[in-house]
C-alpha cells in the first residue's frame, strides 16, 4: 500500500465517521458495560444451562452429566409441578386483572375531582418494598380473627347473621351415659322414664374463667315429670367423683336439652344455671335425651386465607395491590398522549361516553395496554419476594403457595444446583417470548 | 433441626452477599498482655501471647455473649486473642461454605451438622484435633460425642454447647388445675393425663408446633428412638434401612395415638400453621389454650425472651420424654462442634481449652444463653438455675445412650428444608394419619435426596 493511498483511505474514512468517533473511542466506552454483562448475565447463564445437565455430589459440586433428566424432575416432580400450576395460575390471572384495574383507574382519574391525590394513594404501595408490603399482608392474613384484618372483617360479618353457640368443646364426662359426636349431638344411652332424676355429667368446661350462665350445679330432686342436672363433671384442681356432682363442678346454665320418643323431638327445654332442668310434661312413657349439636358447634373463626386453597389468590390479591398503581400511572400517560380532537370529535358526533371509550379510547391506547400486559407478563412469570415472605407465616401450608422462583431458590439453598439451574433455564424460556415481542414492539415504534 | 436455620434462610441469601464482609468482627477483649505471663503455665495450654485467631459461629446476643466468655477465659490463660464473628442473618452453613470455597476460612469454626464436619474432613479442609486435645474430649465427654465429631476415625471436632431434645415443658397451673400432681413417665399416662387435662378446659392440651416441619421430626425421632432402639436409629441415619422398615410403622402408629386424636393436640390443621415460637407461647402465655408442649432445651430461653408470664422453674417445668413400652431411658440430643482451619498451634490450643471443664464452666454460668454442656466433669452448680443444671445433668447422665438429631445428620433436602422432604411429610401425616402413605413418601425423598453420610 502506498503513502498516498493510506493517507486519502483515511481522509475517506474520517469524513464517513462523525468527528471523534473513532472506532476504538466506541469500543473503549462500551468495554466496561461489556465486561460486566459478559461477567454478570451471559457467563451466569451459559453456566446455568450447562450446570442444568449435570447431577450434584453431596457437597452440591457439579456430579455427572445427567442430560435432561433435571428437566424431567421438573416435569415429574409432585413439589415443582405444583409450582408450575401456580405459576400458571398467577400469568393467566394477574396482569390481566392489574391492566385491567389499572384502566379503569386511569379513566376514571380523568374523570375526577382530586386526581392527583387519588393516583399518588394507588400508586403509593409501588413505593414501599416488597418485603414490607408482603409482610403487611401475612399480618392482614392472619388467621387469628384478633389479628389478622380478614379475618376481623370476615368474623364480623358472619356474626351479624349467625350467633355462636354457648359451648364448643364440651364432651360427654362418661361414655357409657352419652353418646354421639358434637356434630350430631349427644344421646343417653340409657332411656330415660318419668320421676326419675337424669344425670348428664360434661366436661371440657373452661375452668379459669367460666362463663356467666354457669354457677356451682345443684343435684335436683325427683319431681313430675323428667327432670335432671346437666353439668360439668370437673371441678378446679380435680378430684370428685365421676357421674355425681360434687363441689366445685358448674351447671351448664341455657343448655338446650329435647326429649326424643321414638327417634322424634317432643319436648325441649333449657338448663338454669344450676344445670338443673325439667320436663313436666312428660308423665308417662320412656324417651332420651338429646343435648342437640348446635350447644356446641365452634365458634366461626374466619377463613383460612393463606390455606391450601386459599394461599395463591390472597397473595395475588396482595401482588395487585402493589402493581393496580403501576398500571394506573403508566396507562394515565398512555391517555394524555391521546389526540384530543379525536375524542373531542367522537363526542361532537354524538358518541357516549362508553363508544367513545370502546371505539376512540381503546384502540387508540392499544400499544400502551400491550407494553403494560406484557412487562407485568415478565414480572409475574419471575414473582418471588412477596410469595416467599408471604408463606413464611403461613406454616405447613406455605408449600401450597410455591411458584418456581421459590422452588429454586430452595433447590439452590438444599445445594442442589443442578435442578435449580434447570428451573432457572426454564425460567428464562418462559420469559423470552414476552421480551422478544416486547423488543419487536419498540423496534416497530422507531419506524 | 436447630431452630431459627429455616426462619434466617432467606434472609441470608441477600444478606451473605452484602453484610458479610461488613459484619462486626468483635474482639474478645481483655488486652492479651496483661494476665498472660500469670497464668499461662498453670493453665498448660502454652504461651500464645500476641498471637490472634478467628472464630465463626452462629451465635448472637446472649449466646454470642457466654461464647464470648469462653473465649477470654482462653485469652486470659495463654495471652492469644480470639476474634469471634457471629454469621450473618445467623445462616452459618452458608456463611461457611462460600468462605471455604472462597479460600478464606475462619480458623476456627463452629459446626451444628455433624454431616457437615464430615463434608469438610472428606474434602480435607480440617485440621485434625491435637493428641492434648483428643485427650481432653476424651477425658470430659461420653464416647458418643467423640463419634460425633469424628471422620473415619479422626477426631476434628470439639463438642462445645450440647441441647437436650427429650423434654416435655408444661404449665404447671394447668397441671393442677386438672388435678395432676406429678408428670407423666410412661407414654400411656402422658396421653391420660393429656385427656385429664382436656376435661378440665385445656382446649388444645398438647400444643403441637407443626407449621415448622423440625418440631415434628424432633416428635418422631424421639417416638423412634424409643420404640426402635439405638441400633436401628443409628441405620435409619444413615438411610441403610428403608423409611418402610416396621420399625417405622410401629414408631409412627405410636406417634399417631397422639397426633391422631383431636381431643388431645386440637385439630390437625390448626397445628400445622402454629409456628414452634407459638407452640411454645400457647402453653405460657397469660391465658394459655395449651397445658404442654413437647421441644428441646431451648424451650426456656424462649419463654423468657417471648416475655411469656410463666416462670421457668416455678410455673413452666419440664419432665423428660415418657417411656414407650418400658424403654431404658434414652435422650436425643444436638449440640455444636469447634472444628480447625488453620494448623496454628493456637488454634489446638483452644480447641483443647474447649474440651475442658473450665471452658464449659465458663460457657454455661453465662446467664441468658440457656446453653447446656455435655462435659462430664462440669459441676451442675455451674448451672444459672436448678432447671438448667437439671437439663445438663440428663445430657451427662445418661452416658452414650442418646442419639444426635437425625434430620440434623441426613442430606438438607430431605432433612432440613421447610416444606419439603420429612418435614413436608411428616406435615402431612400429621393432617391424614395415614401411616403407608407417609412412609412410601418419606422413602421416596429421601431417595430423592443425595449425600447420605456413611
Amino acid at each position: 500500500m502506498s503513502q498516498a493511498e493510506g493517507r486519502s483511505r483515511a481522509r475517506r474514512s474520517r469524513r464517513v465517521t462523525p468527528p471523534g468517533a473513532r472506532r476504538w473511542h466506541a469500543g473503549v466506552f462500551l468495554a466496561p458495560a461489556l465486561i460486566l454483562l459478559l461477567a454478570i448475565v451471559l457467563y451466569p447463564l451459559a453456566y446455568s444451562i450447562v450446570r442444568s445437565l449435570f447431577n450434584d455430589t453431596p457437597s452440591g459440586g457439579a456430579g455427572s452429566w445427567v442430560g435432561l433428566s433435571n428437566y424431567k424432575h421438573l416435569f415429574t416432580d409432585s413439589t415443582t409441578l405444583r409450582a408450575l400450576k401456580n405459576n400458571v395460575i398467577w400469568v393467566l390471572v394477574a396482569p390481566t386483572v392489574v391492566t385491567i384495574l389499572g384502566l379503569i383507574f386511569a379513566v376514571l382519574s380523568e374523570r375526577i375531582r382530586w386526581a392527583t391525590v387519588f393516583k399518588t394513594v394507588l400508586f403509593m404501595p409501588m413505593a414501599i418494598s416488597g418485603l414490607a408490603s408482603a409482610i403487611t399482608f401475612s399480618l392482614i392474613y392472619a388467621d387469628q380473627p384478633s389479628r389478622g384484618l380478614a379475618n376481623t372483617v370476615t368474623v364480623g360479618i358472619h356474626d351479624i347473621f349467625e350467633g355462636s353457640s354457648r359451648y364448643p368443646g364440651l364432651h360427654p364426662r362418661d361414655a357409657s351415659v352419652l353418646e354421639g359426636s358434637d356434630k350430631s349431638g349427644f344421646t343417653t344411652k340409657a332411656a330415660v322414664t318419668p320421676g326419675a332424676v337424669v344425670m348428664l355429667p360434661l366436661t371440657g368446661l373452661d375452668l379459669t374463667s367460666p362463663p356467666s350462665s354457669t354457677a356451682q350445679a345443684v343435684t335436683p330432686t325427683a319431681g313430675t315429670g323428667v327432670t335432671g342436672v346437666v353439668w360439668n363433671d370437673f371441678a378446679l384442681g380435680g378430684g370428685g367423683t365421676t357421674g355425681s356432682v360434687d363441689h366445685g363442678e358448674r351447671g351448664l346454665g341455657g343448655m338446650t336439652i329435647q326429649a326424643l320418643s321414638q327417634g322424634k323431638v317432643v319436648a325441649t327445654t333449657k338448663a338454669d344455671a344450676d344445670g338443673d332442668f325439667s320436663f313436666p310434661s312428660l308423665t308417662s312413657g320412656s324417651y332420651e335425651l338429646r343435648l342437640p349439636a348446635s350447644n356446641f358447634a365452634a365458634a366461626f373463626n374466619g377463613l383460612s386465607w393463606l390455606g391450601p386453597n386459599l394461599i395463591t389468590p390472597a397473595i395475588i390479591l396482595a401482588w395487585l395491590w402493589i402493581y393496580a398503581g403501576f398500571a394506573m400511572v403508566l396507562l394515565a400517560a398512555g391517555m394524555s398522549a391521546l389526540p384530543r380532537d379525536a375524542l373531542e370529535a367522537a363526542r361532537v358526533d354524538g358518541a357516549t361516553e362508553w363508544q367513545v371509550f370502546r371505539r376512540v379510547t381503546a384502540p387508540l391506547l392499544a400499544p400502551v395496554l400491550l407494553v403494560v400486559f406484557v412487562t407485568l407478563v415478565i414480572n409475574v412469570l419471575k414473582v418471588f419476594d412477596i410469595v416467599f415472605v408471604i408463606e413464611q407465616s403461613a406454616g405447613a401450608n406455605g408449600k401450597y403457595g410455591d411458584v418456581l422462583a421459590v422452588s429454586l431458590y430452595q433447590d439452590f439453598g438444599d445445594q442442589q444446583y443442578g435442578l435449580a439451574s434447570a428451573i432457572g433455564v426454564f425460567l428464562v424460556l418462559l420469559v423470552i417470548p414476552a421480551v422478544v415481542s416486547n423488543i419487536r414492539r419498540f423496534r416497530r415504534d422507531q419506524q | 433441626m436447630r431452630k431459627g436455620r429455616a426462619v434466617y434462610l432467606g434472609i441470608a441469601m441477600t444478606a451473605t452477599l452484602s453484610v458479610v464482609a461488613a459484619c462486626g468482627s468483635s474482639s474478645s477483649g481483655g488486652s492479651p498482655s496483661t494476665s498472660a505471663t500469670s497464668s499461662s503455665s498453670s493453665s498448660g495450654l502454652g504461651n500464645f501471647s500476641g498471637q490472634s485467631f478467628t472464630v465463626l459461629g452462629q451465635w448472637t446476643g446472649e449466646e454470642q455473649a457466654a461464647f464470648q466468655n469462653v473465649l477470654k477465659g482462653f485469652d486470659q490463660a495463654t495471652g492469644a486473642k480470639a476474634h469471634y464473628t457471629a454469621a450473618a442473618g445467623g445462616d452459618e452453613a452458608t456463611v461457611l461454605g462460600a468462605k471455604v470455597n472462597g479460600g478464606t476460612p475462619p480458623d476456627v469454626a463452629t459446626i451444628s451438622l455433624p454431616g457437615a464436619l464430615a463434608q469438610y474432613a472428606s474434602a480435607g479442609k480440617l485440621v485434625p484435633v491435637s493428641a492434648a486435645g483428643q485427650q481432653a474430649t476424651a477425658d470430659n465427654f461420653a464416647t458418643e460425642w467423640a463419634t460425633l465429631g469424628s471422620y473415619k476415625g479422626t477426631l476434628y471436632g470439639v463438642p462445645i454447647d450440647a441441647a437436650n431434645k427429650s423434654t416435655i415443658w408444661y404449665n404447671t397451673t394447668a397441671f393442677s388445675n386438672a388435678g395432676i400432681s406429678t408428670p407423666p413417665t410412661t407414654w400411656p399416662a402422658l396421653i391420660q393425663d393429656a385427656k385429664t387435662l382436656s376435661d378440665s378446659g385445656v382446649k388444645v392440651p398438647i400444643s403441637v408446633g407443626g407449621g415448622d416441619g423440625w418440631t415434628l421430626t424432633d416428635w418422631f425421632e424421639n417416638v423412634y428412638i424409643r420404640t426402635a432402639g439405638l441400633a436401628d436409629y443409628d441405620k435409619l441415619t444413615h438411610h441403610q434401612i428403608p423409611w418402610t422398615d416396621p420399625s417405622v410403622t410401629k414408631a409412627l402408629d405410636t406417634l399417631k395415638q397422639i397426633w391422631g386424636d383431636p381431643t388431645l393436640i386440637g385439630s390437625a390443621s390448626a397445628a400445622l400453621k402454629v409456628p414452634f415460637t407459638g407452640s411454645v407461647d400457647n402453653v405460657f402465655k397469660a391465658n394459655p389454650t395449651s397445658a404442654m408442649v413437647y421441644e428441646a432445651s431451648f424451650v426456656a430461653s424462649t419463654i423468657t425472651g417471648d416475655k411469656d408470664p410463666a416462670q421457668v422453674g416455678t410455673t413452666a417445668k419440664f419432665f423428660g420424654f415418657p417411656s414407650i413400652d418400658g424403654s431404658a431411658p434414652v435422650l436425643e440430643a444436638s449440640g455444636d462442634f469447634a472444628v480447625a482451619f488453620s494448623k496454628k498451634p493456637v488454634v489446638q490450643a483452644f480447641l483443647t481449652y474447649l474440651a475442658s471443664p473450665q471452658a464449659a464452666q465458663e460457657l454455661v454460668s453465662f446467664s441468658g444463653s440457656g446453653f447446656l454442656s455435655a462435659n462430664k466433669n462440669l459441676s451442675t452448680s455451674a448451672y444459672p438455675n436448678a432447671t438448667l443444671g437439671q437439663l445438663g445433668q440428663q445430657l451427662v447422665s445418661v452416658g452414650n445412650n442418646f442419639r444426635f438429631d437425625m434430620s440434623d445428620q441426613a442430606p438438607a433436602a430431605f432433612g432440613g428444608t421447610p416444606n419439603k422432604g420429612e418435614w413436608a411429610d411428616l406435615q402431612s401425616f400429621l393432617a391424614n394419619g395415614n401411616v403407608q402413605q407417609a412412609e412410601q413418601a418419606l422413602e421416596r425423598d429421601a431417595k430423592n435426596a443425595t449425600g447420605w453420610s456413611s
